[in-house]
């Protein structure tokens, strides 16, 4: 029992910080984005259970020699008025702190899932007095907006894909297939979710690097998916021509798709517009263009395997430390 | 007949173009003569529309947020509170903005690229 409230202690330091530096350091998430996106879902998952566990393990170490049987002496003591002698001052303090994480965790997941919900509807409503409906299908919009612009907006059955006039403008027919593929590949592979669980994982502990580092790589890596999605029917030099183009934003196009087709650099205004400086996805777009240049192979089959079982093993060890005692016992 | 969705986008471009606040009766006689069928099917929002359905649509709206009531008034006169300039800047700044939970809201495109990353895409581009 005391042990294993050790070894949880460690597991949740190892995931809170070493490892997450290391894995959003690692090369490879490029080459493999959906095994790397199990990996970050199971450090979350595990960093998250032996945190809570490590706490409850300590704090209930003197009432019962397993975690189930300890739960149950504590159950007693707050609903029956047991007697609460054997626990000491920093037991007490380790299970209130287990109680309060394990609530702010949860408050805040729901928290900001109606918050996004909000900003969602309200998003939606003016949409629909603003937009009119495109040609590409019932799922797309047009907004009446100069800057070249495409996004998705989730919603269930009411999920839509917004481009901008100066979008429409500023790209070729393929290169805007490819970006409508690129938006419903984020729809079609439910992206909302993993970047709302990231999304509350960092508003709830935003002092923990894991977060920041973990909610960075995410939104990264779905990009990198959504792309693959769009090179299954597009051609690469297709998509990088549409990634460039919507980057340099308002800058004027005919320039950058001239220094595209010819490598004459100089030409380009060194002044870029599209800089608006936000953070979540800096870095995100000039990785994704570096990856469709120069393609590296995906994880060999082995190592991917390996990722996996330690995504598996993440979630299994924490687990069973906590409950196969109490099962057996 | 035409869907309350159809119907409060009407009302708000009739807003929009208005220059004053507008009774609900003046909107429902714009609406009648303005929507002549465009291509057969949805086109005909005005017609035989109540002046009821009109405030429905207007106290939707209002509860939006996107019309406002002058209330000394009678019959209560409304406009819109922003314009669709604004409206559409509204969305814009949500889309480019870098409020910290935008992301989750929607996923665009391309994210914000910081002046090195647009500096990183020129020399790949120039590369290729």
């Amino acid at each position: 029992m005391f042990w294993t409230s050790y070894f949880l202690a460690v597991l949740a330091i190892a995931l809170a910080w070493p490892v997450p530096i290391l894995l959003s350091r690692a090369q490879w998430p490029a080459r493999s984005p959906f095994t790397a996106m199990l990996l970050w879902q199971a450090i979350a998952l595990a960093g998250g259970l032996s945190m809570i566990g490590a706490m409850l393990v300590y704090g209930l170490e003197p009432v019962g020699d397993n975690l189930l049987s300890g739960l149950r002496a504590l159950g007693g003591m707050v609903f029956h008025n047991a007697p609460t002698t054997e626990l000491g001052f920093w037991h007490i303090f380790a299970l209130s702190a287990a109680a309060l994480l394990t609530a702010h965790l949860v408050f805040t997941l729901l928290l900001t899932y109606y918050k996004i919900q909000r900003q969602r509807r309200r998003h939606r409503e003016l949409l629909d007095l603003l937009a009119s409906p495109s040609s590409d299908g019932p799922g797309t919009m047009v907004l009446n907006v100069d800057s070249p612009v495409a996004y998705c907006l989730p919603g269930g059955a009411r999920s839509v894909t917004v481009l901008s006039d100066g979008l429409m403008a500023a790209l070729e027919p393929d290169e805007l297939r490819a970006v409508l593929i690129h938006e419903n590949a984020h729809l079609s592979q439910r992206h909302h979710l993993l970047l709302w669980a990231f999304a509350a994982w960092r508003q709830a502990l935003p002092w923990l690097p894991t977060t920041r580092l973990a909610q960075e790589s995410v939104n990264s890596l779905i990009e990198m998916l959504a792309d693959d999605v769009a090179l299954k029917t597009e051609s690469k030099a297709t998509l990088i021509r549409a990634i460039a183009i919507v980057a340099s934003g308002s800058q004027a196009t005919p320039a950058v798709r001239m220094a595209f087709g010819e490598p004459r650099l100089s030409d380009v205004d060194p002044s870029q517009p599209g800089a608006t400086g936000g953070s979540g996805s800096a870095g995100t777009t000039a990785s994704r263009v570096s990856r469709l240049l120069s393609p590296q192979p995906p994880l060999s089959e082995p190592l991917r395997a390996a990722v996996l079982a330690c995504c598996v093993l993440l979630l299994a060890v924490p687990t069973a430390l906590l409950l196969v005692p109490g099962l057996l016992g | 007949m035409a869907s309350l969705g159809e119907l409060e986008r009407a009302v708000m471009d009739l807003l929009w173009a208005g220059q004053e606040a507008a009774t609900a009766n003046t909107l429902r006689d714009l609406l009648a003569q303005s929507t002549q069928p465009q291509d057969g099917s949805a086109g005909h929002v005005g017609k035989d529309l109540a002046v009821t359905t009109v405030l429905t649509v207007l106290s939707r709206l209002e509860r939006k947020g996107l019309v406002e009531r002058e209330r000394g008034t009678r019959p209560h006169r409304y406009q819109a509170v922003s314009s669709r300039a604004d409206h559409t800047a509204e969305l814009m700044h949500e889309v480019l903005g870098s409020a910290p939970d935008r992301e989750a809201v929607l996923a665009r495109f391309i994210g914000s690229v910081t002046d090195n990353e647009a500096e990183t895409l020129r020399k790949l581009l120039g590369r290729s």
